[in-house]
């Protein structure tokens, strides 16, 4: 299936659901809106042209730039991205979905960003979504257990976001 | 004087057994680095397996977005430092993909020479660490005598015996220097015999089989769901390989190898060897059969690695064409997906145009292959929990990166 029957077919699926697309990209993409990537997910994984059944990785990626005169020819807002690989054994393809999330919910700091969690779909988003929580300070809503896997319990900040600043000190232990 | 009891099971009753916290590591010697876990058991039996992760979290990812993909590549080895070269290989083929550099032939059968290498060295130490899992110490020597003769191969190829950082987005950092490859076939030659003593030594070892057989199975949809891959897919009979189904970046590596995906089907697996026969109280996608797939696997390499040896002495091209490390990256974003000795190990790259990457994220094989254990630990015994996460041959340092 081409990349543009697909989206078209997605769209007419689950309306307005389906935010965008980028298919001139190396790994064309399709945007996905934060409430429906469950959904969407499990239609992936069902659905007999398709059947999606491997979540190779969960990434999140930030979008900020802490220097206003380098922000002004970036090209973007400041924004976080979960980014969801997708593959098939059976079909022996693969997908990129992407959804965009804005870097604080309601733009209050300190508030994470929410999106729905696919854990119920894929066994494999448990640990991801861990990690993604974890790293780039996401919250996955309906996640079963959404607690730190890398870092400490009692760590502060999420490491991977681009305005994160080290600790000095952590236990007694000097960061820098 | 110790009392005579007439029913031995009186004793059962009057012994009060309660659901006890049994804390594993992270200083186990049989978790294959620093895994902590911890076990709800009720006696002998385990009701609950958590594990807890981070004791070797580096932030190799981190540091990725502060180095060019050259400088990140000796962070790539020690992600997983028994399988280097394959780590190496991964992000290299990622960062080509993004630079859309295409690799001579010559380049692509000498990274097919080191990766199938690297293949062997991994499997001979999962082999063994997994005769120690299991309380037997000698397989391990006979691994790592083996394995020592690969460490000096790669050490005269790149000059570093674990963390190789040899193959390098452009190709590799040097040739095989003369007479390597005399040395290599030389060592295939001699290794292939010592196979049948690692066969006599744990696959068909009654002992062995009655550690592993019939340990922690798991169906092929429950593997996929949990996003295993790599030998433990496999092993449960799920018939997907990256060096044939991946990406055409990296199967064109393999164009025209003859090689077969090392998969139980309709009962058998590929029959171009002389293997043992699998025992009968062997279930498919037990522990048993994890290791067997890891054991084919070493025989399939050591096949591959002589295909390459011949295709490489006679192809055309340079070995590799070095890329600056001020070298631009062009504006996007690229995954690949590797087939790494552990599983599927991928790369995702997001470059906003700079020489130093915007986002670099490390997929683990080892990472969701070791998110399976607490489903398979439900209900199995304490000394069947090392069995178990075992056979999955995981390496902390992957898992934390």
């Amino acid at each position: 299936m081409s990349g543009q029957n697909l989206v078209e077919r997605l769209s007419k699926r689950f309306g307005d659901k389906i935010t965008g697309s980028n298919l001139e990209a190396i790994d064309p993409w399709i945007e996905v809106s934060p409430d429906g990537i469950a959904e969407v997910c499990e239609y992936l994984r069902d659905d007999a042209e398709l059947r999606l059944n491997l979540l190779n990785c969960i990434t999140g990626v930030d979008y900020f730039m802490a220097d206003p005169k380098k922000a002004a020819k970036a090209g973007w807002e400041p924004h976080t991205e979960v980014v969801y690989h997708l593959s098939s054994t059976l079909n022996k393809h693969s997908l990129v979905l992407k959804v965009i999330l804005p870097r604080w919910k309601d733009g209050v700091e300190g508030e994470l960003p929410e999106v729905l969690s696919v854990s119920g779909v894929y066994n494999t988003a448990n640990w991801h979504e861990r990690e993604v929580y974890d790293l780039s300070g996401v919250r996955f809503v309906g996640h079963p257990n959404l607690r730190r896997i890398l870092c400490p319990e009692d760590w502060v900040g999420y490491p991977l976001r681009k305005d994160y600043e080290m600790p000095l000190e952590y236990h007694g232990i000097r960061g820098r | 004087m110790a009392t005579q009891l007439d029913d031995a099971r009186i004793i059962e009753f009057d012994v009060r057994t309660d659901e006890m916290l049994v804390n594993m590591g992270p200083q186990h010697p049989s978790t294959h680095g620093v895994l902590r876990l911890v076990l709800r058991t009720d006696g002998e039996i385990v009701s609950e397996v958590e594990p807890h992760l981070g004791y070797l979290h580096r932030c190799a990812e981190k540091i990725g977005e502060n180095l060019t993909p050259r400088q990140w590549i000796p962070y790539t080895d020690r992600m997983d430092y028994l399988a280097g070269t394959n780590r190496n290989l991964g992000w290299s083929l990622c960062v080509e993909k993004l630079i859309e550099h295409d690799l001579s032939e010559k380049a692509k059968h000498l990274r097919v020479i080191i990766a199938e290498m690297g293949r062997i060295a991994s499997h001979l130490v999962g082999m063994g660490a997994y005769g120690l899992d299991l309380g037997t110490f000698s397989p391990f020597l006979y691994a790592f005598r083996e394995r020592e003769k690969i460490l000096d191969l790669f050490e005269e190829a790149c000059g570093a015996r674990l963390t190789y950082s040899y193959l390098t987005p452009g190709g590799a950092t040097a040739d095989l220097p003369n007479g390597w490859l005399q040395k290599c076939s030389a060592f295939l030659d001699q290794f292939e015999p010592v196979i049948q003593e690692y066969h006599a030594l744990l696959t068909t070892n009654a002992i062995f089989v009655k550690r592993t057989a019939a340990i922690g199975v798991m169906s092929g949809e429950m593997a996929v769901d949990y996003g295993c891959t790599g030998p433990v897919l496999r092993g449960s009979g799920v018939d997907y390989d990256l060096r044939r189904d991946g990406e055409e970046r990296y199967t064109e590596m393999y164009d025209g190898y003859a090689f077969e995906v090392i998969v139980q089907k309709e009962g058998h697996y590929p029959k171009d060897h002389d293997y043992p026969a699998i025992p009968k109280e062997a279930v498919l996608g037990d522990c048993w059969h994890r290791f067997y797939v890891r054991m084919l696997e070493v025989v399939q390499a050591v096949d591959l690695v002589r295909q390459a040896i011949d295709r490489y002495s006679t192809a055309s091209g340079d070995w590799g064409v070095p890329i600056k490390l001020t070298h631009k990256l062009p504006k996007g974003e690229v995954y690949l997906e590797t087939e790494a000795p552990r599983g599927q190990m991928g790369f995702y790259l997001v470059s906003d145009g700079n020489a130093i990457p915007w986002r670099v994220r490390a997929r683990s094989s080892c990472f969701c292959n070791l998110s399976v254990t607490s489903e398979l630990c439900r209900g199995c015994l304490i000394a069947d929990v090392p069995a178990i996460v075992g056979s999955l041959d995981v390496v902390m340092g992957e898992i934390d990166r």
